[in-house]
């Protein structure tokens, strides 16, 4: 019962992350694209957690923390751009 | 007592895994940005935190790690989605006819 609601659980997270690559590829503006990609990121960061629970290992954590750092760095330069361009 | 704690955790992480497909759905269907990040931040944050306490659950061990990533998370996460509402009403773009109120142009004269 609990590994089926862990598969279920890891399902909704993959269906979420095509439905905002889906968004991604056809965002008509760059605004839209950076909005799919930071949720992009935070559903993979649900992802790699998932990962850690099904493979018990602790060190994936690690990994998803240092990602959620970098994703929210990118996210903030790519829409620093987007308000001023390069200056 | 345990097998309770695995179940209880694994359903909380259903939830928050299904509260991101309705991110990832509202993300595709909303009709213009300010929309979308509306859809995509709230509904990712909430389902995020969900999932890390669904997981600090069923491994209570990890708990004070996911409890680091899901503080993180919510001071970024408003942050990143602020500045980008900021970054798309300044560089323009076009808003659909539904998004009427623009608060942001009428209090500080920021032309979008």
């Amino acid at each position: 019962m609990v590994d089926l609601l862990v598969s279920v659980a890891g399902v909704f997270a993959g269906l979420a992350f095509l439905l905002a690559l889906v968004r991604f590829l056809k965002g008509p503006t760059a605004a839209d694209r950076v909005v799919a990609f930071d949720v992009l990121t935070i559903v993979s960061i649900t992802g790699i957690v998932l990962l850690a629970l099904v493979g018990g290992r602790a060190i994936y954590l690690d990994v998803a923390l240092v990602y959620a750092l970098l994703s929210f760095l990118g996210v903030i330069v790519v829409a620093r751009y987007l308000e001023r361009g390069l200056r | 007592m345990t097998g309770l704690l695995d179940l209880i955790g694994a359903l909380v992480l259903v939830a928050g895994t299904a509260f991101l497909l309705l991110g990832g759905l509202g993300l595709v269907r909303m009709p213009d940005v300010f929309n979308r990040i509306q859809a995509g931040t709230k509904t990712t944050t909430l389902g995020t935190l969900l999932s890390l306490l669904g997981v600090a659950l069923m491994q209570p061990a990890w708990s004070l790690k996911l409890l680091l990533i899901g503080v993180f998370l919510l001071f970024t996460n408003p942050l990143s989605s602020q500045v980008l509402a900021r970054a798309a009403h300044r560089s323009g773009g076009d808003r659909s006819p539904v998004t009427r109120v623009d608060r942001l142009a009428e209090d500080c004269g920021d032309k979008p």
